[in-house]
């Protein structure tokens, strides 16, 4: 056996040994290089990860991990208005995973200091210094995230975002993807100063390999809300992480809406430090054929009376696949923690699949935590009721569909995005009914 | 209108017998009634009728104003002026109700190649429609059927179909589960929607429905065959004797 774990161990060395191969850390000032420097560190000695470890066991990393990224060819949206395009925003463009200013508005929104993380980097000394890598160094713990580590330290362009009033407008971070063989790395930080508030939005398709890492520090009463959409340009492969710790009563709701796309891991790694802190994470995919997508969630309750939902919602057609890996952990002291979380697939066909790991690991005695999961198809009854009130049986699908995504989709908390999110929701439904 | 002639069905996945050969004739305008014990086929009829899958056919014809009723998908039997009201409505979390309504009335509208209906005028008649039926705003914006109690989950059927304006209405054991002044409640909404143009079957296992819906012929099926036709001292006979000596005087010795 040693001889195999050997192997395993040599192999997975080979392969970061390749990635890392020719590739210098950018450069910077002292304190990014300190994080990159200890970055790279952790990483030559966690190896990126391969399709034996455990944590990918329902996704297959090589793509992800591979030297080089595999060619992706662009979408094209033919006129259809890109995601949140009638709303006031302060759009931060990224083309092929570079900031592009042209594109962008101006960086400047009041309460809000916004910079871009390679113009901070070359100063010698940052408020950023405190959160880039930090967080994602936490997240390490139990389960390796090398991924998340390599961004860490080859990331050379991302927002820097210090919060410390209302934000009047929300941020909207828009990813463009241009060339055919990009490899994107974006690392983001944010931090809300306490009572402080801001929206954030993350769309496109940003390259052929993308790789995010978002890490999110939530004051004392400070709210964040983060909405994502990704799709539905197909042969993207897409990593994210977002790391986030909560102060006490921070508020923290992030929601994915996932279409199309080969492969998506969108990891979470959320950590409630403070009383009363809320984090809620939650997800709609939706995938026809040669899609395979994965929400990877660990939430952390380090501190009384907190609540976290994670609610996952996959609709899958014609052999795609969809993952979800969620935990609840609940440390001695976090006594009266209010922990849900929920996950299920609508499967259309019987060659979709559903792969599922709920985990909860409780050492306080007062708590309420639950954890629910369910795989179905479309319930006939109901489609025959639609039916039968003169719906159509495709519109009375997509409106079944619709409902099974709702639960999800009600954890967008401002309606313009979820009217938006659920509009191309029922556009995606339409283009994808059975013949 | 609605014409049923020897209509024999089977379950679908078993070989077992529910309709041996029923012959049925609504004229527009008329309330029939259906009585029979549990078990005889009246909820079988009213499924095969609507298109609910798990049947099969084995002979016979149904059809409403001459079409083949048995030929059409569920929604265009719907749009064809047939309407079911369930014994069982069926929950449907995450969708509204107003939007399910909506959905359906316009779905109608397309098929019929009538333009949708603007949202003005559809609140204007749901909110007059629910009205009469006792449905509050809250139900309208509730997921359909979802939490409902039994008896607003049967006005709910009855709003769909004064909705809807059906040319042939099928009630199956609307009255089960109801209280009395409910039962009053969801028999004034069907007695509204009575018409010249318009048939009613009213499936129901007891006679007190027909107390506020009053039927012009009555039919009492027994083992998936309609045993006795009559006016609506039938189903006064059935209240007060039963529906033993009926069956058994009908059976073949």
């Amino acid at each position: 056996m040693a001889g195999r774990r050997e192997q395993i161990a040599r192999a997975r060395a080979e392969a970061t040994g390749a990635r890392l191969a020719g590739q210098a850390l950018p450069s910077g000032g002292a304190w990014v290089t300190a994080a990159r420097r200890e970055a790279l560190a952790r990483l030559q000695a966690l190896g990126l990860p391969d399709r034996r470890d455990e944590y990918w066991k329902y996704t297959d990393p090589t793509t992800l991990s591979a030297a080089e990224p595999i060619a992706a060819a662009l979408f094209d949206l033919k006129g259809e208005p890109p995601m949140f395009h009638e709303m006031d925003r302060l759009r931060v463009v990224f083309v092929d995973g570079v900031f592009d200013p042209a594109a962008s508005d101006d960086l400047a929104l009041a309460g809000v200091e916004i910079e871009r993380l390679a113009t901070a980097a070359a100063a010698d000394i940052h408020w950023a210094r405190d959160l880039y890598g930090v967080l994602e160094a936490r997240g390490q713990e139990p389960v390796p995230r090398s991924l998340a580590t390599h961004n860490t330290a080859f990331a050379e362009d991302g927002v820097l975002i210090r919060v410390t009033g209302r934000t009047e407008k929300p941020v909207s971070l828009i990813y463009l993807h241009r060339a055919e063989t990009s490899d994107a790395v974006l690392h983001h930080c944010i931090r809300l100063e306490p009572g402080a508030e801001l929206t954030l939005m993350e769309n496109g398709a940003g390259a052929a390999r993308f790789s995010s890492v978002l890490e999110v520090e939530v004051g004392e009463g400070a709210r964040f809300h983060h909405v994502r959409a990704q799709g539905r340009d197909h042969e993207r492969r897409t990593h994210t992480h977002i790391f986030a710790r909560l102060a006490e009563r921070g508020v923290f709701k992030s929601f994915t809406a996932t279409v199309n796309g080969r492969l998506v891991r969108n990891e979470a790694f959320l950590e409630l430090l403070g009383r009363e802190a809320v984090a809620h994470v939650a997800g709609t995919a939706v995938g026809d054929g040669d899609f395979h997508q994965d929400d990877t969630v660990f939430v952390t309750h380090a501190a009384e009376s907190c609540e976290s939902r994670q609610v996952f919602k996959k609709v899958l057609r014609n052999g795609a696949v969809g993952v979800f890996q969620g935990k609840i952990l609940v440390t001695a002291e976090a006594q009266l923690t209010d922990g849900y979380q929920i996950s299920q697939s609508l499967l259309l066909d019987e060659d979709s699949q559903f792969l599922v790991k709920p985990e909860l690991e409780i050492y306080a005695d007062d708590v309420k935590c639950s954890h629910g999961s369910t795989s179905g198809a479309i319930d006939p009854v109901q489609l025959f009721y639609l039916r039968s009130r003169g719906v159509p049986e495709n519109e009375a699908q997509g409106l079944l569909v619709l409902a099974f995504l709702a639960e999800a989709l009600n954890e967008i908390e401002d309606e313009r995005l979820a009217a938006d999110i659920r509009n191309r929701l029922e556009a995606w439904l339409a283009r994808h009914r059975p013949a | 209108m609605l014409e049923i002639n020897d209509l024999h069905v089977k379950l679908g996945d078993e070989d077992i017998a529910i309709l041996k050969g029923v012959t049925l004739s609504v004229a527009p305008g008329t309330v029939h009634a259906i009585m029979g014990p549990n078990g005889s086929g009246k909820s079988t009829l009213s499924y095969v009728l609507a298109g609910r899958e798990g049947y099969e056919v084995t002979a016979g014809t149904a059809t409403l104003e001459g079409a083949d009723l048995l030929g059409m998908e569920p929604e265009e039997r719907a749009a064809a002026g047939l309407f079911l009201a369930f014994q069982y409505p069926v929950e449907i979390p995450g969708v509204g109700n107003m939007t399910f309504l909506r959905t359906a009335v316009n779905a109608q509208r397309r098929a019929k190649g009538e333009e949708e209906m603007s949202s003005g005028a559809f609140l204007k008649l749901v909110r007059e429609k629910a009205a009469g039926l006792k449905i509050d705003a809250d139900m309208l914006k509730r997921p359909v059927n979802t939490g409902f109690s039994g008896g607003e989950k049967k006005r709910n059927e009855i709003l769909q179909m004064a909705m809807l304006e059906p040319k042939m209405c099928i009630l199956d054991e609307t009255d089960s589960g109801l209280d009395v002044d409910a039962m009053k409640l969801v028999a004034d909404g069907v007695n509204a929607l009575r018409s010249e143009g318009r048939g009613f079957l009213v499936i129901t296992h007891y006679q007190r429905l027909l107390d506020h819906i009053r039927p012009d012929v009555v039919h009492i099926m027994s083992d998936g065959r309609i045993v006795k036709t009559g006016g609506p001292d039938l189903a006064l006979e059935v209240e007060t004797q039963g529906y033993g000596d009926i069956v058994d005087a009908a059976e073949p010795a």
